[in-house]
C-alpha cells in the first residue's frame, strides 16, 4: 500500500509555474483552484443575495420604483426567485464548501502534494466559471432570465410559449446546469481518487479528519447525482429544441397546440429529485464535517463518537438516494409509493440527530474558545436544530398536504440546507483565512458579522412556518389576490426588514475579509493550537503543500486534552503517543 | 461570551417557541372529515418536536456557557472518544420516535388516498390552465363528455376554456363553472386535469392539495362538514399569474346544491 501511494505522489510532483497566467488563472495547483471557487462562490452568494432582497421589497412595496431597475413586474418577481434559488444552489451551496476548502485542504489534510488530477481540476473550475457566467447571461437576452424556479418542472420549462423568459433564458439555464454538472462531476472523481489514492504514510481512513470524511462522501453523492441530472437537462434541452417529447404531454399553451404529445411531466421530477434530495446533502455534508472539526477543535476536546460520526455521514449518503419522492407527495405518484418515501425520510432523521447529540456530547465538559470560527460552528448547530425539527413535519405525506409548496417548505430548507451550510462557509473562512492568506480576519468585526446573522437569519426564517401553518403558499409575486393572505402581510414586513438588517452586516464579512488580507495580524503556521496536518506545514503552505517531503501521521485527528501530555493537544504527525494507543 | 451566547440561543428559542404556543398564526379552521384526524396528528408532531427544539437548544446554549474556557487555572477538558451505550440509546430512541410517528400518520393517509372515492360521491371534474380553474359537473347522464385539445379556447370561458365537444351526446348536460358548488356532509371525487402546465388545487380549509398534472386525470376525494365560501388557490407555479389563479369553493345544502345545478342545466336548454 506505502509504496503505491508513493509512487502516486511521484507521478503528481509539479514545478511551481511561473508565469502569471499558470500561477492565478489557468492554475493546476489545487490552493488556487480552491482560492479561485471561493471568489467564484461569493460573487455569486452576493448575486443572490442581492436577488433575494429585490424579491423581498417587491413583496411588500409591489409599485415601488426602483433606481436603476424600476418597477418589479410579477413575471420578474418569479424570474428573481428561480435565478435566486438556482444560483444559491448551484454557485454557492455546492461551489464554497467542496469546491473552495474541499479542494484547498483535503490535499494537504490527507498529506498529498495536490489532488489526484491537477488538469482535470483546472478544467472543473473553469467550466464552473463558464456556467456561471451562461448563468448570469440569461438575464440580458430577450425575454429575460427565466420564471419556472429553480425546479424547473416541463411543461412550464419544457415550453418558450408557456411564459416570459421561457425562451432564450430557459435555454441558457439548462446549458448552464449542464455545465455545472459537467465541473461537478470531474470534481467528484477528483475528490474520490484523491481521498483513496493519496493519503499519506499512516493516514489510515479511519484518521482522516471528519472534514476529508465529509468531502468524500460528498463527492460520492456529487458522481451519482449530477449526472442524472445532467441526463435530464439535455432530455429538457431536446425537449425544447429537437421536438422530442420527454416531459411533454399534448398540451395546448392559450389555447394553441404545442406540437408535444406522450411525455411525462413527472419523469422529470422523479429525475430532477433523484439529484435534488442528495444535492442538499451535497450543500450540507461538509459543513457537518467541518463543524463536527471545529466544535472539537475549539472545545479542546476530541470528537464525540468519530464512528458514529463517520457511519452517520454514510447512512445519510445511502439514504440521500432513498427518499427523493417525499417531494412529490402531491404530485400525482402513487400514494402507496408515498409510505415508502416517507418511511425513508423518517428513517434519514436518525443519523441527523445521531450528529446533534454527538455535537453536544462534544462540547460537553469541553474549555470551550469562543474564536469566530466556533462562534459559527456553534450557530451552526442551533440552525441544524431548528431546520431539522420541521423535517419531520414535512416527511410524513398526510401533513405535507397541508405543508406542500407553502413558506413552511421555504423556511425549512433555507434554516437546514440554506443558513446552516452558509454558517458552515463563514466558520470555514474565518478558520482557515490565516493558512489561505497568511494573515487573521478580524475577531471583533467577526463577532458583529454572527450575532447579526445569527439573529437576522432567525428573524427572517423562523416567520416563514407561521406563515406555512396559515397556508401562505410560496413563489406568490403578489398578496392581495388570495384573501387569507391579506392578515399576514405584517408577518412579511417583519421579514423584510429583518432582511435587511442581515443583508447590511454580510457587508461587515466582505470588508472584514479584504482588509485583513492586507492589514490583518499576521498568522503563525498554527493559531488555532489543532492537531490537523495542514497546521503542520508553513503559512500559506508551499506550492507541494509540504516543501518537499511527505508527512507520515501517527494519531488520529481529534487529540486534544490527552492527560498526561506536555501540551493539550497533540498533533497527528507527531510520534510521542503513538506506543499509548 | 459564552454568557452572551447562551442569552441570544435562549432568546430566539423562547422567543420562536412563544409564537407556535399561543397559536399568533395557525392551520384555517378545518372544514372537512378529514381535517380533525390531520390537525390532531399535526399537533402530536407539534408537541413532540416542540419539546425536542426547546430542550436541544437549550441544552446547546447551557453548554456553550457552562464549559466556556474559564482560563489557565481551571480543569482542562475531558479526555473522551464517546461512549457507545449513549450512541445506541439516542439511535434507538429517535428511531422510535420518528418511525412511531411515522406510523400513526400513514394510518390516515391509507384513510384519504388508499381507496377510490365511494360509489355515490358527488363528481367534479377541475381543469387548471394559465390562470384559471374551471369545474364541471356530468349532469344528469352521470357521464362527462368528450373534451378535446384541440377544442381548448380559454377566451372563451366555460365549456369552451376545457375543449369541450359539444358534439358528443354525453357533453349535452355537462355544466361548467367558474366557481365550485358542492353539497356539505357528501364525499366529493374530484377528478382533476391541466391544460398547459402543472398546476395544484388547493382549498387550505379542507386540507385538500393535490397536483393538476397534463396528461394525467387525477381521482382525489374529500367530505366538506360545514357549508360556507372557502377559498381555493394555486399551489403549483404556473407561470406569471400563479398569485392571481384562485376561485371559491361555496359548500351549500343538498337542497341549494339540487336547485343549483338544476338552474344551470335549464340555462343550457
Amino acid at each position: 500500500m506505502a509504496t503505491r501511494e508513493f509512487a502516486a505522489h511521484d507521478a503528481h510532483v509539479h514545478a511551481a509555474p511561473t508565469s502569471w497566467i499558470r500561477k492565478y488563472v489557468f492554475s493546476l495547483d489545487h490552493k488556487v483552484i480552491g482560492i479561485q471557487y471561493f471568489f467564484l462562490a461569493l460573487t455569486a452568494v452576493f448575486v443572490g443575495m442581492f436577488l433575494s432582497l429585490l424579491m423581498r421589497i417587491h413583496l411588500i412595496w409591489p409599485a415601488a420604483a426602483l433606481p436603476l431597475l424600476g418597477e418589479i413586474k410579477p413575471e420578474t418577481y418569479l424570474t428573481l426567485l428561480t435565478m435566486h434559488g438556482t444560483i444559491m444552489v448551484f454557485f454557492v451551496l455546492t461551489t464554497a464548501p467542496q469546491g473552495g476548502f474541499g479542494n484547498y485542504f483535503l490535499p494537504i489534510q490527507i498529506g498529498a502534494p495536490d489532488m489526484a488530477f491537477p488538469v482535470l481540476n483546472m478544467l472543473s473550475f473553469w467550466v464552473t466559471a463558464l456556467a456561471f457566467v451562461v448563468m448570469l447571461s440569461a438575464f440580458f437576452v430577450v425575454g429575460g432570465a427565466p420564471l419556472h424556479g429553480w425546479t424547473g418542472y416541463p411543461p412550464l420549462s419544457a415550453l418558450p410559449a408557456a411564459g416570459p423568459g421561457e425562451a432564450l433564458g430557459a435555454d441558457l439555464w439548462v446549458i448552464s446546469i449542464a455545465l455545472f454538472c459537467l465541473g461537478a462531476l470531474m470534481s467528484a472523481l477528483n475528490f474520490i481518487t484523491t481521498t483513496l489514492d493519496m493519503r499519506a504514510k499512516g493516514m489510515t481512513l479511519m484518521r482522516m479528519p471528519l472534514t476529508c470524511w465529509a468531502w468524500f462522501i460528498t463527492a460520492i453523492l456529487g458522481l451519482l447525482a449530477f449526472g442524472v441530472l445532467l441526463s435530464a437537462g439535455i432530455l429538457l434541452l431536446l425537449d425544447r429544441n429537437a421536438g422530442t417529447s420527454f416531459f411533454v404531454p399534448l398540451v395546448t399553451i392559450n389555447g394553441q397546440l404545442t406540437g408535444h404529445r406522450g411525455g411525462s411531466p413527472l419523469l422529470w421530477q422523479h429525475l430532477f429529485w433523484f439529484f435534488g434530495h442528495p444535492e442538499v446533502y451535497i450543500a450540507i455534508l461538509p459543513a457537518m464535517g467541518l463543524c463536527s472539526q471545529l466544535l472539537s477543535v475549539f472545545s479542546r476536546k476530541p470528537i464525540f463518537g468519530y464512528k458514529a460520526m463517520v457511519y452517520a455521514m454514510l447512512s445519510i449518503g445511502f439514504l440521500g438516494f432513498m427518499v427523493w419522492g417525499h417531494h412529490m407527495f402531491m404530485s400525482g405518484m402513487s400514494p402507496y409509493t408515498a409510505f415508502a418515501f416517507s418511511v425513508m425520510t423518517m428513517a434519514i432523521g436518525v443519523p441527523s440527530a445521531i450528529k446533534t447529540f454527538n455535537w453536544l456530547g462534544t462540547i460537553w465538559k469541553g474549555r470551550i474558545r469562543f474564536t469566530s470560527p466556533m462562534l459559527f460552528a456553534l450557530g451552526f448547530v442551533s440552525l441544524f436544530i431548528s431546520g431539522g425539527i420541521s423535517g419531520p413535519f414535512l416527511a410524513q405525506p398526510v401533513l405535507d398536504i397541508q405543508l406542500h409548496d407553502t413558506y413552511f417548505v421555504v423556511g425549512h430548507f433555507h434554516l437546514i440546507m440554506g443558513v446552516a451550510s452558509i454558517f458552515g462557509i463563514f466558520a470555514a473562512t474565518y478558520y482557515w483565512f490565516p493558512k489561505m492568506f497568511g494573515r487573521m480576519m478580524n475577531e471583533g468585526m467577526a463577532r458583529w458579522h454572527f450575532f447579526i446573522t445569527l439573529i437576522g437569519t432567525y428573524a427572517i426564517f423562523m416567520p416563514m412556518h407561521y406563515l406555512g401553518m396559515a397556508a401562505h403558499l410560496r413563489r406568490y409575486s403578489q398578496l392581495t389576490e388570495l384573501k387569507y393572505l391579506h392578515g399576514l402581510v405584517p408577518l412579511q414586513e417583519f421579514m423584510t426588514y429583518a432582511a435587511f438588517v442581515t443583508i447590511a452586516g454580510q457587508f461587515l464579512f466582505l470588508f472584514n475579509l479584504f482588509w485583513s488580507m492586507k492589514f490583518g495580524e499576521k498568522a503563525t503556521d498554527n493559531p488555532w493550537e489543532a492537531t490537523t496536518l495542514e497546521w503542520t506545514t508553513a503559512t500559506p503552505p508551499p506550492h507541494d503543500n509540504f516543501g518537499g517531503h511527505i508527512p507520515v501521521v501517527y494519531n488520529g485527528p481529534y487529540e486534544y486534552s490527552v492527560p498526561g501530555a506536555p501540551r493539550d493537544f497533540i498533533m497527528q504527525t507527531d510520534p510521542a503517543i503513538l506506543k499509548a494507543h | 461570551m459564552g454568557l452572551v451566547l447562551l442569552v441570544v440561543i435562549w432568546l430566539i428559542t423562547f422567543i420562536s417557541a412563544y409564537f407556535f404556543l399561543a397559536k399568533t398564526w395557525w392551520l384555517p379552521v378545518g372544514a372537512s372529515a378529514a381535517a380533525a384526524g390531520i390537525d390532531h396528528h399535526f399537533s402530536t408532531t407539534y408537541i413532540l418536536m416542540g419539546i425536542v427544539f426547546v430542550a436541544a437548544q437549550l441544552a446547546l446554549g447551557f453548554f456553550a456557557w457552562k464549559y466556556r474556557d474559564r482560563g489557565a487555572t481551571a480543569r482542562q477538558a475531558l479526555y473522551s472518544h464517546g461512549h457507545n451505550g449513549l450512541e445506541i440509546t439516542w439511535t434507538v430512541l429517535t428511531l422510535v420516535l420518528f418511525v412511531g410517528l411515522n406510523f400513526m400518520s400513514s394510518s390516515i393517509w391509507a384513510s384519504e388516498r388508499f381507496r377510490p372515492a365511494v360509489s355515490d360521491a358527488v363528481e367534479v371534474e377541475v381543469t387548471g390552465m394559465q390562470f384559471a380553474w374551471y369545474f364541471r359537473y356530468p349532469g344528469p347522464d352521470g357521464k362527462f363528455g368528450a373534451t378535446k385539445p384541440e377544442l381548448e379556447d380559454p377566451s372563451s370561458g366555460g365549456e369552451g376554456a376545457i375543449g369541450l365537444d359539444t358534439s358528443d351526446p354525453a357533453s349535452k348536460d355537462d355544466v361548467v363553472t367558474g366557481t365550485m358548488y358542492v353539497p356539505v356532509n357528501r364525499e366529493i371525487d374530484v377528478i382533476l386535469r391541466a391544460e398547459d402546465v402543472i398546476h395544484s388545487f388547493f382549498v387550505p380549509a379542507m386540507r385538500f392539495k393535490q397536483d393538476a398534472v397534463p396528461g394525467l386525470a387525477i381521482h382525489m376525494h374529500f367530505t366538506p362538514i360545514a357549508t360556507g365560501d372557502y377559498e381555493i388557490a394555486c399551489s403549483q407555479l404556473c407561470g406569471l399569474g400563479h398569485y392571481k389563479m384562485h376561485g371559491i369553493l361555496r359548500v351549500v345544502s343538498q337542497e341549494e346544491f339540487d336547485k343549483w345545478i338544476a338552474a344551470r342545466e335549464a340555462e343550457k336548454q
